[in-house]
């Protein structure tokens, strides 16, 4: 039998994978594929403890469902805006896009 | 050392491989790929935790739709179809700094739970997972409301994407 | 109008006048003078009016019950001052004369200063005319021209003139005070009006200080009667209670064994000396002839000296106070003694002056010197006589001798010789033809003043007091009365002498100069005051005739012996009765004088010596120069206050200790201010100002760049904070 710690860690490490390539990363795709990676880390712990605590409780399932929606939305928002930056200023790289600052 | 453990290990392994290879490799057409493998593992995982349903809509709604359409999203920004130079930014060398103090820190506090090693109850036969979520999601008692301002969520990121990505002259 | 109401209003025209010509008419010469004589007929009629009604009301009823009127001035902590108006026996005769030598010093003043003649040539403003071109005829002659500051003069005497009436119509010593005070003032303009001439400044501010001497004193007198009587009307003052009071009370700290009433007498005689020019302040009188002439008259005959003598007449009963009769107090010893000495001196001084008005000025410290001699040995009615004559005469003569040097002016324009000085006598001569009116009336002056016996008013107003201190001599066997009698005699020779010498050298014999031969009458401004004045110095004497004085006695009513009344009844006057040898040293003095006087000068020849240098020789000399006075005053007093003021106050006091001090006391201000800048607000407040702004600055410069615009700069922000939150969290949570 499994641990409830391993899938755990797991999540974890995937979530810290998907952070750095967050924080890492140039290109705008990359980071919203970073943040897909995050988003299956917590997937996973949402489907870990409704595995581990009351299986009858479909709310953790639920909440999963959610989040598939919620970064479904994300990614079609997020490439629209990459697409259409890539348009204006011909460049996908994040640290180029910094017009609002000092 | 169970069966289940092993392919678990197995499962974590090629995982953590693939979400590696995503946020390291500099071609983001192999990252995309990798990330499909990654998405694919994700999926096995709930597998392996009784979640058939999720671990379906992982792959058809991750899969399908959405790695298809970050290799879209990659190829129509890219100008030459090879990157050339780093992938990564100066502040690299902080982001793995950080993602490694998360990492055990979490791991640390995770260690020191008691709940930590505990192990899955057993699943009612006459549970039917699927049923169960159709009902509640419908239900005016339970998620309805969520599922339906999800439904307008998708609904407005539709029209959105639409509308940011929409080619003006 | 009712009296008092009368007298209210009677000072008030001429300073209605003053105000009016002062602000509005002061660019109309005809205007400026109609006002100011218009205030003065004014005051004359009502003065007239009052008089009559004082004389119809007998002398002996009013001495009883005066016109009296008064009202609250200012509320002190035990009452109030009271300002009032009265008028009895004596306040109705000077209130005569004042109005009489008012009026006619201004009418007099129109013709003296040139009004009708052209603007001078090259007259500025505080300088004598200096005449004007006219072509007249074909070829251009010069004449006299109109005073430049024609207004001024008519507002001033204006002033002065209410100072004056103010003064005798008072009811109290302290108004009266006030009208002497603003004859101070006025004087000091008038003397001064020729404001360009270092002379006349510098007479007009010995005037001004050489008064003030006196004042000073006399304010303190005042202050010591209100402290002693509580009050400074003359019907409280000169209550029998508070005469016995001051008579016994002694003064304080016991100066001298004196009273209360002693020394009150004398600090206000000192005020007397000053203002009436007695010795030893009588040195600014002769310099007064600086001003205009009719200054003179009004200051020396008519108003400002006898404002002196009629205050001491005024406070007789304070002299008198504790004396008995037939003896004198000490107040009346220190009169009697200045008095005497003044009236002769100053005629020692006159018989060798040569300048037709410093004779009389020194002529009038003279014969007030005979008023206050007269007043010490109690010869109160003799005293008010004289002084009424004197205004007369005395008058008449500054007048006559104003019209003498305008005559003279005259024939300088003519011959164009401006270093003749046409108020030099040595310079006329012959004058009696060419102003005849002048000569006349002067002539009665001249008389009057030397006592012409039997028809000059100067006669017997001089026989009366010689014959008071005859009387105190004879009768009550006081020396004093000798004393006086001689010394006043002698003066009386001296008077008659000089007096004559001036009439010969002015108007006998021939022309000394080309000037005095084309000298002419003046205008009738001027000889119409004159005429008016002679019958008064003639005519007033009459009314004072002792009742049994051989033949002329009783033919007229004595008025002037109704002065008497005045005074409460307590105090007691000597009854005269009548003797021969006052009479006929009156008698020799006068005709002797007169006789001497014409003897010596009438062979007098121009650029001949004065004749009384041979006989006198070094003596002449000494009186020539005023017995060197003012040499004395300039070499202790003038020299004294400069040092005081220029090394003692200046430099020393002013200078050294309050400067320094101040200094001092800048010095520390301006360390303390430099410290306080240099050690706490530059470095402290200042820099800590500029170092919050800069810290604000710089920090804002620094902590905006991690505003970088960076998605991932602000995810790891974000994440820092986070993990931050999440430990601090985890750890309370523990």
């Amino acid at each position: 039998m499994i641990p409830l710690s391993w899938y755990l860690i797991l999540a974890a490490a995937l979530f810290c994978l998907g952070l750095y390539g967050m924080l890492a990363r140039k290109n705008a795709v990359a980071i919203l594929m970073s943040v897909e990676l995050m988003l299956n880390a917590v997937n996973i712990n949402l489907v870990a403890f409704w595995r581990y605590g009351d299986p009858n409780q479909v709310v953790a399932q639920v909440f999963a469902i959610i989040v598939f929606a919620v970064s479904a939305a994300e990614v079609a928002v997020g490439l629209a805006l990459v697409i259409s930056l890539y348009r204006n200023r011909r460049t996908v790289i994040a640290e180029n896009v910094d017009l609002l600052r000092w | 050392m169970t069966a289940l453990q092993i392919i678990f290990l197995i499962v974590s392994a090629l995982l953590l491989v693939s979400a590696f290879m995503v946020v390291t490799v500099p071609n983001l057409v192999r990252a995309a790929l990798w990330l499909i493998a990654a998405l694919f593992m994700t999926g096995v995982v709930f597998v392996l935790l009784d979640a058939g349903f999720l671990a379906v809509v992982q792959v058809v709604v991750y899969i399908g739709a959405i790695a298809i359409l970050f290799i879209f999203a990659v190829m129509l920004t890219r100008r030459v179809m090879t990157d050339s130079g780093p992938q990564t930014n100066a502040n690299w060398w902080l982001a793995g700094l950080f993602s490694l103090a998360l990492f055990g820190g979490i791991s640390w506090i995770l260690l020191g739970w008691d709940g930590a090693n505990a192990s899955a109850p057993a699943i009612d036969p006459g549970l039917d997972t699927v049923t169960r979520l159709g009902t509640e999601l419908v239900n005016p008692d339970a998620f309805i409301l969520p599922f339906e301002v999800a439904s307008v969520l998708l609904l407005a990121a539709l029209i959105g994407a639409v509308v940011v990505a929409w080619e003006r002259d | 109008m009712a009296t008092e109401t009368l007298i209210w209003l009677l000072p008030l025209p001429p300073l209605l006048s003053f105000f009016l010509i002062v602000l509005f008419t002061n660019r109309n010469k005809l205007l400026s003078h109609t006002i100011a004589i218009a205030s003065a007929v004014l005051s004359w009629l009502a003065g007239m009016v009052v008089f009559a009604r004082a004389l119809g009301d007998d002398f002996h009823h009013l001495g009883e019950h005066p016109f009296e009127s008064a009202i609250n001035w200012l509320p002190t902590g035990t009452g109030a001052f009271q300002i009032g108006v009265r008028i009895d026996p004596l306040g109705a005769l000077a209130l005569f004369f004042v109005c009489w030598t008012v009026l006619m010093i201004f009418i007099y003043s129109v013709g003296y200063h040139n009004f009708g003649q052209p603007e001078g040539d090259h007259d500025a403003k505080g300088l004598p005319p200096h005449g004007a071109t006219v072509k007249h005829d074909g070829h251009s002659h010069t004449v006299p021209s109109v005073e430049p500051n024609y207004s001024r003069f008519f507002a001033f005497i204006s002033l002065f003139a209410f100072g004056m009436y103010v003064l005798v119509v008072s009811d109290n010593l302290l108004t009266l005070f006030v009208g002497w005070e603003i004859m101070g003032l006025c004087s000091y303009l008038l003397i001064g009006f020729w404001y360009a001439k270092p002379s006349a400044r510098a007479a007009a501010i010995k005037a001004f200080m050489t008064t003030r001497i006196g004042d000073v004193f006399m304010l303190l007198g005042l202050a010591y009667l209100y402290a002693q009587a509580g009050s400074l009307s003359y019907s409280v003052i000169f209550s029998p209670e508070t005469l016995d009071h001051l008579a016994h009370e002694s003064a304080v700290g016991g100066l001298f064994g004196l009273t209360a009433a002693g020394l009150i007498g004398i600090l206000l005689f000192i005020g007397t000396i000053g203002k009436s020019a007695q010795f030893p302040l009588h040195v600014w009188l002769p310099d007064a002839m600086e001003g205009p002439t009719p200054v003179s008259a009004m200051i020396h005959a008519a108003t400002m000296v006898s404002a002196g003598v009629y205050m001491v007449i005024r406070i007789f009963p304070i002299l008198a106070a504790g004396g008995h009769h037939g003896e004198l107090t000490p107040a009346m010893m220190a009169l009697a003694a200045v008095g005497a000495f003044t009236a002769l001196f100053a005629a020692t001084i006159a018989i060798a002056q040569n300048d037709i008005k410093r004779v009389l000025a020194y002529s009038t410290i003279s014969q007030l010197g005979f008023m206050v001699a007269a007043l010490g040995i109690g010869a109160y009615i003799a005293a008010a006589f004289h002084l009424m004559t004197h205004a007369f005469f005395k008058a008449l003569l500054f007048l006559g001798s104003g019209s003498v040097i305008h005559g003279v002016e005259h024939g300088v324009l003519h011959t164009g010789d401006h270093s003749v000085d046409p108020q030099d006598m040595l310079n006329m001569g012959g004058l009696r033809s060419k102003m005849p009116v002048t000569f006349w009336t002067f002539l009665i002056g001249g008389f009057a003043l030397a006592g012409f016996p039997l028809v000059t008013a100067g006669f017997w107003s001089k026989d009366e007091i010689f014959a008071d201190a005859w009387f105190l001599y004879s009768h009550d066997g006081n020396g004093w009365g000798l004393f006086v009698l001689i010394v006043l005699a002698l003066a009386a020779f001296l008077t008659a002498f000089y007096t004559m010498r001036q009439i010969t050298l002015t108007f006998l014999g021939e022309a000394r100069t080309e000037e005095a031969r084309h000298a002419h009458e003046t205008p009738w401004t001027m000889t119409f005051p004159l005429v008016v004045l002679s019958v008064f110095a003639v005519g007033i004497g009459w009314f004072g005739i002792p009742d049994d004085f051989p033949v002329l006695g009783g033919l007229l009513p004595n008025l002037v012996h109704g002065v008497a009344y005045t005074l409460p009844e307590e105090v007691e006057l000597a009854e005269l009765v009548f003797s021969a040898v006052p009479l006929i040293v009156s008698l020799a003095v006068a005709l002797l004088g007169l006789l001497f006087g014409w003897l010596v000068y009438r062979g007098y020849r121009a650029g001949q010596a004065d004749p009384l240098k041979k006989s006198l020789g070094g003596l002449h000399t000494l009186l020539e120069n005023k017995y060197y006075l003012d040499e004395l005053y300039h070499a202790t007093f003038v020299r004294f206050s400069e040092w005081v003021s220029e090394t003692l106050t200046y430099r020393w006091l002013d200078q050294g200790l309050i400067d320094g001090f101040l200094h001092t006391l800048a010095r520390i201000a301006n360390w303390l201010g430099t410290n306080l800048r240099d050690r706490i607000e530059m470095p402290v407040i200042s820099d800590g100002a500029d170092a919050l702004g800069d810290g604000v600055k710089i920090f804002g410069r620094n902590f905006r760049l991690i505003q970088s615009g960076r998605i991932q700069n602000y995810m790891n922000l974000v994440l820092v904070i986070v993990v931050l939150f999440g430990v601090l969290f985890y750890l309370i949570l523990q």
